[in-house]
């Protein structure tokens, strides 16, 4: 009988009266690999940061049970003392120091408060032998690449006598060699006797690794599942995708027309990489009245993709056409996009929508300043009107026009974000991840604007990484994965089986 | 009865955020009145004290558009001791007649300021850098038109600008009516703008104040404009520099309250991304508030070397800085979007009242330093305090 290491009840966890967490229960056993998996915004993230302390106790109900003690975690030092250390997804690495200081930081070894050089160079080698490192501890790590990065992290956490190494998403930015290297690594670990919690959404590496499954679906344990050769991968992302749907998608009275918009051989490399092409001969179409979905996991381009469209606000070297009722649009700059009907509501509201210390007055004519101003002077009348029948329409609840947008709720942000674009008059309205980090009620008020969007003969283009939304609410969806598009659904054919399909068989054959 | 209470102790933490630095300025005005036995508020030391701090306010008002947008201008300290070189060099050594040296050097400033737009928008590159390195340069560049010596003096007719009066078409004998004139019209003006804007507010169904609150308001500006213009009519009637004051203050506060471009400022300093995002050129925007920032400081630079009738090699040490806290005292934040052309305006009369009061008093340019770098921390202090306080 493998004992019990960590057993977590009844654990919830609410942001601002919304659940992110609904009595979740998590049994890890001494020993093993336990993959956590669930779609995004499921709570795997939220239930391992409540683990490691970084929500401390008291901010969420429920216990802890590790080692057989309870435990109330302060901080992440609390709980790094007791052998639990946690690899978040982004790295937390400092870009410009060494390898081993890096490994080191926070935990260095000095003598005196005299940093002991030697020591530090020696120690991190050994454990980068460990771990099948081959890089010199002194190598600044901004020069690393991604995959040895992930490493220098898991060295770090070694240097914690780990007990418990949690790993957040781990694979998803690296390549199948770097990947694999990792995987084999997880799978040394365990014979040394260190427990793994494994996120993932790369089902066939945990079907590899992992010993039992747990799957979180909306911010509950739907199941633990044992990993073993009877356990297919739809049995998997059926657990995972499942869910009563009922009424909760409003129902749309639109008319399908003509193919409106139609971006062809879209081609854009990456910002920062020069080498990298983040998108690759896409081609898609949008009819009028239609809404139009990308499907495809975190990192698969979408977000690139639909900024490169929009006035090409990402890339470089952009190729391809867009046109409008087959007239070809050349679009270079953001007023160009916006003044050919094309509006792009970003999935980062905070730092990419809204000025946040500004009022939804203001926020919500940043872009239409044509619509309410002459000769360069606004007509606030008419601004204050436009905006106050937003807010009413939409119903943004708030004290008024004139209150700070960062004192609103997500859901509300978002209807300010959304007030903006349709102010501008879109003919294409690109949502990216409309509902992220909003609560139910609101987001069925988005669902219902979408509709009525479409219903007037708009085309809408909408990007999710909530399978059941986007299935719910498009009329096509496109599945995009590493920058290209592999797969077309509609009508029946768009379940979530078939996306995850597309994605496994396009990820499995390689490029 | 309690709800009422409730809500006039609202009112009152609302607007003391709002009106804070007014009233620390009244506050310190009265202090000073009493300190000096009223030497501060008499009709000459009110005309000394407009002259004394004219430039510093042009610069302010040029200011706190760079820092609205979240950046910082390091350099106009040495701008503007380069235009009065420039200006002196012109007009003693070349003879050439006021008028094209004013516009020369008026283009001279907005060149400085492109120079600078172009580096930080264009290129990237940081705006303190680009303007410490401006500072040097212009400094350098000074010297060197100069030869590290001072010239002097200016003509007449260049020195009107900085201080000159303005002609009293009515001829009182004591009195200078024509400024107690431009007092009442401008009250009259005021209320029946500040009437307007209440009307229209009530039309389109927003919370207005209560009607003493803006009665009280009224009144307040009213007298203070109109003891102003009673004060200076008392002396020789109202500066030169006072009505282009008065007129920079006027333009720049319709540009950011008003019109587009005012709109993106401020939208770039809160949210350069959301605001490139929402179609706005941020690029072109930053490049010229940062020409706007080099027309201003010529023109502080004429009407300060006006003033000193010279150009001198060290003239406009630390006016940045000056600048810069009349900034963050009237209400600006360091990291952008906010700030007020009229809470800039009142920053830096606190810091002149502060300047002047203190010299009357006979306390040294030391101590002087060190209070006004006591009260810009206090001040910005409280503001933050406030702003935690409201949040709960």
């Amino acid at each position: 009988m493998t004992q019990i290491i960590l057993n977590m009840n009844n654990i919830t966890k609410e942001f601002y009266g919304v659940k992110a967490l609904n009595n979740v229960n998590l049994e890890v056993r001494e020993g093993e690999i336990h993959a956590l998996v669930g779609e995004n915004g499921a709570g795997k993230s939220t239930l391992m940061n409540v683990l490691s302390g970084v929500y401390p106790h008291g901010t969420y109900t429920g216990d802890i049970l590790y080692e057989g003690e309870e435990c109330k975690f302060i901080d992440i030092r609390d709980s790094e003392s007791k052998g639990i250390v946690i690899i978040h997804q982004e790295l937390t690495l400092s870009p410009f120091m060494s390898a081993a200081e890096n490994v080191f930081l926070g935990n260095e070894r000095s003598k005196n408060g005299v940093i002991d050089w030697e020591k530090t160079s020696t120690e991190a080698k050994k454990i980068f032998e460990k771990i099948g490192l081959n890089e010199n501890p002194d190598t600044i790590v901004n020069e690393l690449g991604v995959g040895k990065q992930q490493l220098i992290e898991i060295a770090k956490a070694l240097t914690k006598d780990v007990k418990l190494l949690i790993l957040d998403e781990p694979t998803a930015s690296l390549n199948e060699d770097d990947s694999e290297n990792l995987l084999k690594l997880l799978l040394e670990f365990k014979k040394s006797g260190i427990t793994s919690i494994l996120i993932s959404h790369k089902l066939n590496e945990i079907q590899r690794v992992a010993d039992r499954i747990t799957i979180l679906r909306d911010g509950s344990t739907i199941e633990t599942l044992n990993n073993d050769e009877t356990l297919s991968e739809d049995r998997i992302i059926r657990g995972m995708v499942g869910r009563d749907i009922g009424d909760y998608y409003p129902s749309r009275d639109s008319e399908i027309g003509e193919i409106f918009f139609e971006i062809k051989n879209w081609n854009v490399v990456d910002a920062v990489d020069n080498k990298k092409k983040i998108i690759e001969d896409v081609d898609i179409n949008i009819r009028s009245g239609e809404v139009v979905g990308i499907a495809g996991l975190m990192g698969a381009g979408r977000t690139e993709f639909a900024m490169s469209v929009f006035g090409e606000s990402y890339g470089k070297k952009i190729s391809g056409t867009i046109t409008k009722n087959e007239k070809e649009l050349n679009i270079n700059t953001v007023s160009k996009a916006i003044n050919n009907g094309i509006a792009y509501v970003t999935e980062d509201r905070k730092d990419y929508g809204l000025v946040l210390i500004d009022n939804i007055k203001n926020n919500i004519s940043l872009a239409n300043f044509e619509k309410i101003s002459k000769n360069n002077i606004i007509n606030k009348n008419e601004e204050i009107k436009v905006t106050e029948n937003y807010r009413k329409d939409l119903n943004i609840r708030s004290r008024d026009i004139l209150q700070k947008t960062e004192d609103l709720s997500g859901g509300n942000q978002q209807k300010v974000v959304l007030s903006r674009w349709m102010l501008s008059g879109p003919d294409l309205l690109i949502l990216d991840e409309p509902t992220r980090g909003i609560d139910v009620g609101a987001k069925r008020e988005i669902y219902t604007i979408v509709n009525d969007l479409a219903a007037q003969g708009k085309s809408i283009l909408m990007i999710s990484s909530e399978l059941p939304e986007l299935l719910e609410m498009c009329d096509r969806v496109y599945v995009m994965n590493e920058g290209r598009i592999v797969g077309e659904l509609e009508g029946e054919d768009a379940i979530a089986e078939n996306v995850m399909k597309c994605i496994m068989k396009y990820s499995r054959e390689g490029i | 009865m309690e709800k009422s209470k409730v809500n006039v102790k609202d009112i009152f933490k609302l607007n003391i955020r709002k009106y804070a630095m007014a009233i620390a300025l009244v506050f310190i005005m009265v202090l000073f009145q009493i300190l000096t036995d009223g030497i501060l508020f008499k009709p000459l030391n009110i005309t000394n004290l407009i002259l004394q701090n004219s430039y510093i306010l042009i610069l302010a008002i040029g200011m706190l558009l760079v820092i609205v947008t979240g950046n910082v201008d390091l350099s106009v300290g040495s701008v503007v001791a380069l235009i009065g070189a420039v200006a002196a060099n012109l007009m003693i050594k070349h003879n050439m007649s006021v008028v094209p040296v004013i516009l020369i050097s008026l283009f001279i400033g907005a060149l400085v300021g492109a120079w600078h737009g172009f580096w930080i928008a264009m290129i990237k590159i940081p705006a303190f850098i680009v303007t410490l390195s401006g500072m040097l340069i212009f400094r350098g560049l000074t010297l060197v038109i100069l030869k590290g010596q001072t010239l002097a003096p200016f003509e007449e007719s260049y020195r009107v600008i900085s201080s000159g009066f303005i002609k009293d078409i009515f001829g009182g004998a004591n009195f200078h009516i024509t400024t107690l004139l431009i007092g009442l019209v401008f009250s009259i003006v005021y209320l029946y703008t500040e009437l307007r804007d209440r009307k229209n507010k009530m039309k389109y169904g927003f919370t207005v104040g209560s009607t003493q609150m803006l009665l009280l308001k009224n009144a307040i500006v009213i007298i203070a404009i109109n003891l102003l213009t009673y004060s200076l009519a008392a002396y020789k009637g109202a500066p030169n520099v006072l009505v282009l004051l008065f007129f920079l203050i006027l333009i720049y506060s319709f540009i950011t309250n008003k019109t587009v471009v005012g709109r993106y400022i401020y939208a770039i300093g809160g949210n350069e991304k959301a605001a490139r995002l929402s179609g706005i050129k941020t690029d072109k925007i930053l490049f010229w508030v940062y020409v706007n920032m080099g027309l201003l400081t010529a023109l502080a630079g004429i009407v300060f070397s006006g003033r000193l009738n010279a150009a001198m090699p060290r003239a406009g040490t630390g006016f940045e800085l000056d600048a810069m806290a009349a900034c963050y005292i009237g209400g600006a934040s360091a990291s952008g979007g906010v700030g007020t052309v009229i809470g800039v305006i009142i920053g830096g009369l606190v810091m002149g009242v502060l300047n002047n009061g203190m010299s009357i008093l006979g306390i040294g340019i030391d101590w002087q330093q060190a209070i006004k770098g006591l009260v810009l921390l206090i001040a910005v202090a409280f503001d933050a305090y406030t702003k935690s306080k409201a949040k709960k």
